[in-house]
């Protein structure tokens, strides 16, 4: 137990060194630019169809599950309101910040972490390259760009999913649906969503990033480095939407 | 004292000392080979010499300037003037080959984009392996890699080159073909060079000077003929293989 809760600290000192190092590395030249735009290209490319197809089925889901209970109560009109609000205002945040955490975490755990133990990050070193902005700090500003815009996809396809169980169930019209989804859907809603999109994505960019720039242990390492990031990662995407969900109640409402 | 100069270097990890009080010194354009058996500390002395761990004690001068405590700002120009293969060739598996050797050239020596493919196509050209250009590192072989490996380090044209291992996990022959390529660059180049080894057939070819390396200090030192007849059965068990 003791020992655990020592690993625990420790995990948590060197994450926050890690970070503190991300945030002096990131504000000074010079800027890896090119990374960014490739690793926008290969995260965004890798995780659009998983999170996509997740954020259709999702909003299809809800609509079908929840439009039999609000019509007992007569509150059957309240559907398109209550998929959209609940999707951007938390569902399609976490969702999406989750499945990322799994896919994109540990691809970034693994790829470093096998960069680290087969000492090519050694090689960039001495070869004059900054390996922590060409390898943590791209993808780091790579995941905190790419998480509100997939966010956005989802919520759309969400939405676009529960108007196609709407369609199925009781026939509703585009127009009155997008009229109730837009009319229902305000600034509050939509900033702290972005706000707490950006924030995950820097959640699951940091925890990747160490995860793999830290391995040790050969190919066991690696495999270590692949896990403990998703399990870190999603924890800390939970946690951290607890604290800003009250925060966003506090400020707004 | 030489272009590179070690001394008294202890360096321990969890409690176990494995360089303890090592000293060395490399003159100029000469080419220094460190023999030791496995696990004898000889790796962690050469990426001591480029900075990449630092050791509990001692000093490192390469070129009259103290590596230990450097902070990186100010090691990465000495680095500039180095070039280091790896055991494993450490190529960046996400990159073409042409792409390894671009990155190093552009981030040291920012040259036009026709100078920079000219001088990757003459660089591996260099090592004999110029239809290489495309290829990813995970279709070539060991022995291509450690190539590909030397040229990238070579394209920068180092003053001083590090070796680690440079035949380790190569058959025999292809071992003493890059022993003989590592040879003729050393005299094409003129780099001061360390290379650490444990393979008697590469020392034989490329060393001008050999040290011993065992429990952690430099047992002796002196060129391959001097250290043949010492008398000393260690060192004697190195020439025997």
């Amino acid at each position: 137990m003791r020992l655990a809760l020592l690993n625990l600290l420790e995990e948590v000192g060197s994450l926050t060194s890690f970070s503190l190092r991300f945030t002096r590395n990131a504000l000074f030249p010079p800027y890896e630019f090119g990374q960014i735009r490739k690793h926008l290209d290969e995260l965004g490319a890798k995780s659009f169809p998983l999170v996509g197809t997740t954020g259709l089925i999702m909003g299809l889901i809800l609509a079908l599950q929840s439009r039999p209970v609000l019509a007992r109560f007569g509150a059957e009109s309240f559907v398109p309101a209550m998929v959209s609000v609940s999707v951007v205002r938390e569902l399609g945040p976490v969702i999406t910040a989750l499945i990322v955490a799994g896919r994109v975490a540990s691809g970034i755990g693994a790829e470093l972490g096998s960069m680290r133990v087969t000492e090519q990050i050694d090689a960039m070193e001495v070869s004059g390259i900054n390996p922590f902005k060409y390898l943590v700090v791209s993808r780091v500003i790579a995941c905190m760009i790419l998480l509100p815009l997939l966010t956005g996809i989802v919520d759309l396809l969400a939405i676009l999913g529960a108007y196609i169980a709407m369609v199925i169930d009781v026939n509703i019209s585009w127009r009155l649906y997008l009229h109730s989804v837009t009319s229902s859907i305000w600034m509050r809603d939509l900033l702290p969503s972005i706000a707490k999109t950006v924030v995950f994505g820097f959640l699951i960019g940091l925890v990747g990033t160490h995860q793999g720039y830290t391995t040790k242990g050969g190919t066991e390492g690696v495999g270590r480095a692949s896990t403990t990031a998703v399990v870190i990662s999603s924890l800390l995407i939970i946690f951290v939407d607890m604290v800003l969900v009250k925060l966003t109640v506090i400020i707004w409402g | 004292m030489g272009i590179i100069d070690v001394r008294n270097v202890v360096k321990s990890f969890e409690g176990h000392t494995v360089l303890n009080g090592v000293h060395l010194s490399v003159d100029k354009g000469t080419t220094t080979v460190i023999l030791g058996k496995s696990g004898t500390g000889k790796s962690v002395l050469l990426k001591s010499v480029i900075g990449l761990m630092t050791p509990d004690s001692g000093s490192i001068i390469v070129d009259g300037q103290e590596i230990i405590g450097l902070p990186a700002r100010r090691l990465d120009p000495l680095r500039r003037r180095m070039g280091y293969l790896f055991q494993g060739a450490a190529l960046y598996d996400s990159m073409t080959v042409r792409d390894n050797l671009a990155l190093t050239l552009e981030r040291n020596h920012p040259v036009s984009n026709e100078e920079r493919d000219e001088r990757i196509l003459e660089t591996l050209r260099m090592v004999g392996l110029e239809n290489a250009i495309g290829k990813m590192p995970a279709d070539l072989s060991g022995g291509m890699k450690k190539r590909i490996g030397l040229a990238r380090s070579l394209i920068t044209n180092p003053e001083i080159m590090l070796y680690d291992e440079p035949t380790t996990g190569l058959d025999p022959i292809t071992g003493r073909e890059i022993s003989n390529l590592i040879d003729s660059l050393q005299e094409q180049f003129h780099a001061t060079a360390i290379a650490v080894t444990h393979d008697m057939a590469c020392a034989r070819i490329i060393a001008d000077r050999v040290a011993i390396l065992n429990d952690g200090t430099i047992l002796r030192e002196g060129t391959l003929k001097s250290l043949e007849r010492t008398g000393d059965e260690f060192v004697e068990s190195f020439f025997q293989t």
